[in-house]
Parts: structure tokens; sequence; C-alpha cells
């Protein structure tokens, strides 16, 4: 169980962290999220006594942090996967923070095993892949047995069998019982793995729910319909109290009203249908829509030369 | 690699970790400490070029004493000839001392550190008596190493020294001495600026370019002042024949190179516990 309460991180000016209260309880996967500077790291590092509050408290299992007797025991994180010395090899690395707690050594190659890291064991970590560092991170995390675990942004960077990995294995940590607090910036990793959401931008808190609520205070209904006779359609879509407009490809696209309503609309006007579907609004656009505000730095529109056009377009820093 | 979903959390037949009584504390962060300084290869090229540089420069100078036995001073001291490497191999030491927690900061290991033990003094405790035990056993090997080989070098000439002469003990054995305050100088530098360069620029500056400094002074302050500077005072240590009074004697010396170190050493252990990591 973690609990924050007025949880405030100032540095000069900014407030990296604006009074942040929430709980993040057992035996489920608490998603932790907000865009890229939104503060979630800041908060990790004050949950785990590294940065020190400039107001309110945040306790683990009704300690400070730095009061627990044996802290792997107890929680094990993962913020930095690169936060390892690169000379020294897996094996000793894990070894190091081991004695710390006095764990016995044959927990070493215990979680060497658990992550598939035990053929490069003895290798220096400098060598490790992204996703080989993520899992020698968290290895080390594992290496107390903790009844509680944080990883900040795990998927970061990784490629698909490391996501799906990862995934399955926090799954797999919650369904024993263990607090799972996982945060990332990309609201459809979340939906996949998440179970409770506590959201924040520019700091603050913004939702803290289940995923089912967020996706149901946050998605709206949109209905697509295609027909040869549009004009129609829209007169009666909007007297109904819907908002319509064509998306272009010859597609209407409704707000405010059901499919079956539309339906109706449509049947009661002689108009003939030749689509008619419902669909929700993405999580991902939800989430958008919700911290739109918050969003420390914003992409503007790419001014580059027409011989310099980008090939992806750039993610909001 | 397990890619189902029922993803085992532990190898299979393991059994759950037994729950131990007692905190974290300094028995297991000593362990981890050994564990860190002795699992990088660069703990051993440093200590080697420590070994290597103190005793060559040590048996050049020895050498250099035999073979030109008409520059030889009535205050001629054997022992300090070859004991001179000494004051390179300080370089080498504060480079060991400054990489011991700098390191920690530039690979961002020390919030791991901090996560798994975030008992600050404990650790960075753990760390001091570490790496202060490795740069004294070390130190002594290249002191003692140093002295042998030097008297050897100057035995043809009947020049040297042995180890029952008065003082020559109290010298071979304070080199090492000098080494260690040395490197844990830099250790508590280290600790205060966080990043490598910082620290061994700083260390050097302390022990070799303020030494230097001093000799822009008005002579009647020199005498002051020179005796104050951390690596002058230290070295009184392995001095055998005094010869000059102005400055302190050999303890003293050495207390005031301690004291340099211990200064360091609390503003760095007080920066720890109050700042972020």
């Amino acid at each position: 169980m973690i609990e924050a309460r007025g949880l405030t991180k100032r540095y000069g000016d900014t407030l990296a962290v604006d009074h942040l209260s929430f709980d993040v309880g057992p035996g489920r996967i608490t998603g932790f999220l907000g865009p890229n500077g939104a503060g979630k790291t800041t908060t990790m590092r004050l949950i785990l006594g590294l940065d020190r509050p400039t107001d309110g408290t945040v306790t683990v299992n009704g300690k400070a942090f730095g009061q627990l007797a044996r802290p792997m025991r107890e929680v094990g994180a993962l913020l930095d996967a690169k936060a390892v010395h690169g000379g020294r090899s897996a094996y000793n690395h894990l070894l190091c923070l081991a004695q710390t707690n006095s764990l016995p050594r044959r927990r070493v190659g215990e979680v060497l095993e658990l992550v598939g890291l035990s053929d490069v064991a003895k290798k220096r970590s400098r060598g490790f892949s992204l996703g080989m560092g993520q899992r020698l991170g968290i290895a080390g995390a594992l290496l107390g047995d903790p009844a509680i675990l944080m990883f900040d942004e795990p998927v970061n960077g990784l490629d698909p069998e490391g996501i799906l990995w990862i995934r399955n294995l926090m799954k797999a940590l919650a369904a024993e019982g263990r607090t799972i607090f996982v945060s990332s910036h990309l609201m459809s990793e979340m939906e996949h793995t998440a179970e409770h959401l506590i959201v924040i931008g520019r700091g603050k808190l913004i939702a803290d729910c289940t995923v089912a609520e967020f996706i149901a205070q946050n998605s709206s209904e949109t209905v697509r319909v295609r027909t040869p006779q549009q004009d129609i359609l829209a007169k009666a879509v909007a007297a109904a109290g819907g908002t319509v407009h064509d998306d272009g490809n010859g597609t209407l696209v409704v707000h405010g009203l059901t499919a079956g309503r539309v339906g109706d609309l449509a049947f009661d006007n002689a108009v003939r249908l030749h689509e008619l579907s419902s669909a929700q609004a993405s999580l991902e656009e939800a989430f958008m829509g919700l911290t739109a505000g918050s969003v420390e730095f914003r992409a503007g529109p790419p001014r580059l030369p027409e011989s310099q056009q980008p090939e992806h377009a750039g993610e909001v820093a | 690699m397990a890619m189902t979903s029922a993803q085992p959390t532990r190898p299979a037949g393991s059994p759950a970790l037994p729950a131990l009584p007692g905190r974290a504390g300094l028995a297991g962060a000593l362990r981890s400490e050994f564990t860190k300084i002795r699992s990088v290869r660069s703990t051993y090229w440093t200590l080697l070029a420590l070994v290597v540089v103190t005793v060559g420069f040590g048996a050049l100078a020895s050498a250099g004493a035999a073979a030109h036995p008409g520059e030889r001073g009535p205050g001629f001291d054997p022992t300090q000839q070859s004991l001179v490497g000494l004051y390179v191999g300080q370089l080498v030491i504060i480079v060991l001392g400054a990489l011991t927690i700098s390191s920690e900061y530039s690979s961002g290991m020390i919030s791991t550190s901090l996560t798994a033990l975030p008992r600050r003094g404990t650790v960075f405790a753990a760390k001091a008596v570490v790496f202060g035990a490795v740069a004294l056993v070390t130190g002594l090997v290249a002191s003692v190493a140093s002295f042998f080989l030097g008297q050897a070098l100057m035995s043809g000439q009947h020049i040297g020294t042995t180890l029952g002469q008065p003082h020559v003990l109290r010298a071979v054995i304070g080199g090492g001495l000098f080494l260690a305050a040395c490197g844990m100088l830099a250790y508590g530098l280290g600790m205060i600026l966080r990043h490598t360069a910082a620290a061994i620029t700083a260390a050097i500056g302390l022990l070799f370019v303020a030494s230097i400094l001093v000799n822009f002074l008005p002579q009647s302050w020199q005498v002051h002042v020179d005796k104050w500077m951390p690596a002058i005072a230290g070295g009184q240590v392995w001095v055998t024949k005094a010869t000059d009074p102005t400055m302190f004697s050999a303890w003293t010396g050495f207390a005031v190179l301690g004291g340099y170190a211990v200064v360091a050493l609390a503003a760095g252990l007080i920066l720890f516990r109050r700042r972020d990591a």
C-alpha cells in the first residue's frame, strides 16, 4: 500500500508535483499515467525517498521508505534501466544489491533465471541491449520478493516481444496479490495492463479511478453512417439534437445519438443506408483530450523545407 | 523466454524467501561495497598503476642518488629518497577515491543503491571503510616495495638505510597512511561534487597546485603558510631527517592532512544526507 498525501515537489519556480494525494492498493496493477514531464518519475522518486518532498508525505506500508527495516523485502523498483555500472557483470550488480538487505546469494541466480538472463550473468552489462537492461532492472526489483513493485516506463523502447513479456509478468505478479504501480505516457499501454488509473498532468491529479470508469467518463460514442442521401439524413439528425460532420470520404460521423436512433431516423425519413456502425473514441483520444491543457511542450507545425519533410510525425515532447 | 500469460514469477521448486529479523544495516552495506569495488576492472588497473608509479619513481630517484654521489648534501634522507614516488602515487589514489562515489552518480547507480538501502549515513560509512581499507593496504604495499627496492639500488654506494634505523619504520608505514589519507580526501570531495572530473580537479588543486602557489607568497608568509598545505604537511610523515624547522613534526603534519580529509568527508556526508539523490 502506497499512500501519498498532499505530496509536493518544487524545483525553483517549477512545481513538478503539485499536492498529489492518492492510494495504490494491493492485488492489482495501478497505472500511473501522464504526458512526459507530468511529474511521474519525480513522484516515484519521492515515494522511494530519493528526493525529499517540498511539502506533504508519502508512506509505504504505513512508513516513510527510509524507515523500512529491509526495504528490498517490501518494495522493488525499476526507475531507470541504465542506472547500473556498465563495467559490472549482471551477477555482481545483483549480488551487491542483495547483500545490502542480507538476501541469500541463491536469490541472484533465481531472478536471473526468472528474467532470462542466466546465460549472460557473467557478462558486463555495458554490452546489454535495451531489453536486456530492462530485464536486469526488473531482476533487481524482484530480488527481495517484495509485495510492492514500482516500474517507471518499463516498456519504453522495447520490441513487441519485450513489451508482451513485461505485461505478462506484471499481470502474474498482480495475480499473486502484489501491488503493482507502473507509469506510462501511453494510454494504449495502460488499457492492456492496468485495472486502476492515476492520471496526472503538470504535477496535478487529473483522475483516480478504474480503467472502466475512465473509459465510460472520457470517451464518447460516435456513429458512422454511409448513405446516398446525406442531406436528408444530416437535417434529420440535427433536428433530433445530434451533431454531424462529413469525414471527407463520404461517411457521416454523428455525435450525440445512438446508432439505433440514427437508424430509426433514417427509416422515418425513407433514407437508404449503406453502412451504420458505432465506435468508441479511443482511450488514447480521451487521454489526449483530458491532458491537452497540461502538456508541457507542444509540438508546433513542422517548418522544414519541403526536401526535408520528416518521415514520422513528432511525438509531443 | 516465457511468453504465456501464466508466467512464473519464481523458478520451479525455489522456496519463498525466509523472513529475516532486524534491519538492513552496516554489515550488509560493507559486503555490498566490497562486491562493488572488487567487481569492476578499473579498480585493479588503478591499484596496479598506483604501485607501479610509486615504486617506479622511487626507484628512479634512488638510482639517481646512487649515480651522483657528489650531489648529496648532509641532510640526505635515503628513506625519503626511496619513497618520493608517493607524490605521484597520490595522483592515482585520488582518482580511485573520487570514482568510488562519482561513478555512482555518472552511471545513475546511486538511485539503485539508495533504493536498496536508503540509510545514507550507512552507505557513506560503508563506502569510506571499504575504500579506505583498500587504499591503505595498497598504499602500504607500494610504500614497502618502494623502500626495499630503493635501498637495494642505493646499497652499492653504501648510502642506504634499514628499517631498524630511527624513524624509518614510521616513515614506511606513514607512506601507506599518506596515500590512504589522500584517497579519503578525494572521496570526500567526490561526495561533495558528485562529478568525477570536478572531484579529481579539486583534489589536484588542493594537493598540488596550492603547494605551488604558496611559492609566490612573500618569504616571510611562506614559512607560516607552507606547512599547512595538505600534501606538504602529510609528507612529513615519511621524512626521517627533519631539516626544515618551519615544518610540522611527522605525526602533527599527518594530522593536518587528516584534518583536511575529515573536513571534506564531513561536508560530503552532510550534503549526501540533505540533497536529493
